[in-house]
């Protein structure tokens, strides 16, 4: 009887083997079709989230910028602005083959399209079907900027500019291109695994969160620090990064979905959800504590749509309130924690994006629903734990990838050019001792 | 002659200007300073946390007067400046030896 019962199950199974064949087939056909057709909404909505992405490079010296004291003003934000230049050229020459360049074992794209060979007007159907090849490779490009910028808030103030454009270079090649590879390139192996990252939440925000804390540990404190007060010399300059940066997010974001319509939609409308819910948390932290505090609530609008951009196409609007709020809560302890441990990563790099990022995708793992998108997953509350248990491993691997080869690379250059600069040139500030400039004469 | 030095709060120099002009005195240099008193520091947010600053800014203002001009100078002064709380600040009188108007060469008390 048994024997029997398996073998009609093998039949029906054939018939739903030939049927998926079938519509394989089908539908391949139709994306062959469709891989030639330039959407010119979708082009255009690209083109835009690609400068909106790049507003944030320069948003994120700002941000950074009014925080650190007056004397490395200029130092802090030629750091976002420098990598905008550098990376830019990277990306071009060798970065983008290799974080999305044809598969080398699941770890890293190869060399074919060094220098952009072969990156043309016509579409990529393996990323985007409907826009030129070379607006993905640009909003791609931005990314990679980004989250080298993201950094240096953890070095502000003490760091060797020499040093500091070797490290954003070496970094960039070794840590984000790879890590990019992984999850969203084709055959990259996170994403083969199942993890779901929709703008970058590991990527991103926990690569460069952790690496900062990483690059931290080798350079060491300040002069001064925990002794002396180290003012932010102008929380306006920090709230228009904000601002600039939550502006920026929407390209992000939303642009993420890498097409025109109803998924950009959603996106947008959860990294506008996540961040007001987020900022509003933070106010209410900072106001239980002392006041409530302007800066903070800027950095909690930031940290809010660090978190939301994992899951961002994935869940609604009502899940990204419950994962700005957690992120800020976790994220502000977080500070408080590094505080308490007399640990010198100046800006909150870790706090804010290694935290507020990992929260992001384990939450992604929670909330997910293929409701909202259904190339993506069902997370936790949707009955789907599998989810959770991917988020969090591809969490764990990203952790421990950026924090060791972040943590050897500071080691060989501070070995070689070293990575601070000297005592007298910290006292009298970066501006002077590293540009020969003052921010306010 | 005297010089008066007063550390004043900030927000009182206008009041302050008022009531010394009313005395006949009108003359004076303004300073930004920080400075430490009984007052102390103040503590201020990061973004998570706090920060304490210990040093207040004020303000520092210098005249010179005719000696009949001091003690309603200080009159004016601390009937503006007095709240009878730590911060309200200080007033420093020292002999002057001589003043010297650039404009014409006037000497002395013709000069202030």
């Amino acid at each position: 009887m048994d024997i029997i019962k398996s073998i009609r199950n093998i039949i029906r199974f054939k018939h739903f083997f030939l049927a998926a064949i079938l519509l394989a087939v089908l539908t391949d056909a139709a994306y062959a079709a469709e891989t030639s057709k330039i959407d010119t909404g979708d082009t255009a909505w690209m083109l835009i989230s690609s400068a909106l992405v790049m507003l944030m490079i320069p948003a994120v010296g700002l941000f950074y910028g009014g925080m650190v004291r007056k004397k490395n003003a200029l130092s802090t934000i030629m750091f976002s602005f420098i990598i905008l230049a550098l990376i830019s050229v990277q990306w071009v020459l060798f970065g983008y083959t290799l974080a999305f360049g044809h598969d080398v074992g699941g770890v890293i794209g190869n060399l074919d399209w060094l220098g952009l060979n072969g990156v043309g007007q016509a579409p990529n159907a393996d990323y985007a079907a409907t826009i030129p090849a070379l607006a993905f490779m640009a909003f791609q490009g931005m990314f990679a900027i980004i989250t080298v910028a993201l950094i240096t808030g953890a070095f502000v103030e003490r760091i060797k500019f020499s040093a500091f454009m070797v490290f954003a270079l070496l970094w960039a090649t070794l840590v984000y291109d790879p890590i990019a590879h992984w999850v969203w390139g084709t055959g990259g192996w996170l994403r083969g695994m199942g993890a779901l990252d929709f703008a970058g939440g590991t990527v991103v925000h926990v690569s460069s969160g952790i690496s900062a804390l990483a690059i931290a540990f080798v350079i060491g404190a300040r002069k001064g620090f925990g002794k002396q007060p180290m003012e932010p010399h102008n929380i306006p300059m920090s709230v228009l990064g904000a601002i600039l940066l939550w502006f920026g997010w929407f390209g992000f974001n939303a642009g993420s979905a890498v097409a025109s319509g109803g998924l950009a939609a959603s996106a947008f409308v959860v990294t506008n959800t996540a961040a007001g819910a987020a900022a509003l948390t933070w106010t209410l932290l900072s106001w239980y504590h002392k006041r409530p505090s302007v800066l903070g609530t800027a950095t909690g609008a930031v940290v809010g749509l660090v978190a939301i951009t994992p899951a961002s196409g994935f869940v609604t609007p009502l899940a990204a309130i419950a994962i700005g709020a957690i992120a800020a809560v976790l994220s502000y302890y977080a500070m408080l924690f590094r505080m308490k441990r007399n640990v010198d990563e100046s800006l909150d790099v870790w706090a804010c994006h290694g935290i507020g990022g990992t929260w992001g995708a384990i939450a992604t793992g929670i909330f997910a629903t293929t409701l909202v998108n259904p190339a993506g997953a069902n997370g936790l509350l949707y009955g789907n734990p599998a989810q959770l248990v991917i988020q969090i491993a591809a969490v764990g691997v990203t952790w421990i990838y950026a924090f060791v080869v972040t943590f050897i690379l500071a080691k060989v250059i501070d070995a070689t050019i070293g990575l601070r600069v000297g005592d007298d040139e910290e006292a009298v500030g970066l501006d002077i001792s590293q540009h020969a400039e003052k921010a306010y004469a | 002659m005297k010089k008066i030095e007063a550390i004043i709060r900030p927000e009182n120099l206008d009041g302050i200007r008022i009531a010394l002009q009313e005395k006949g005195i009108i003359g004076m240099t303004v300073s930004e300073v920080q400075g430490r008193g009984r007052q102390k520091g103040v503590c201020l947010q990061w973004r998570a946390g706090e920060y304490c600053i210990e040093f207040l800014e004020k303000l520092k203002l210098d005249m010179i007067v005719d000696d009949k001009d001091v003690e309603p100078a200080i009159a004016a002064i601390t009937q503006v400046a007095k709240t009878g709380r730590n911060g309200d600040g200080k007033i420093f009188i020292y002999p002057v030896e001589d003043v010297v108007r650039v404009s014409t060469g006037e000497r002395g008390k013709e000069a202030i």
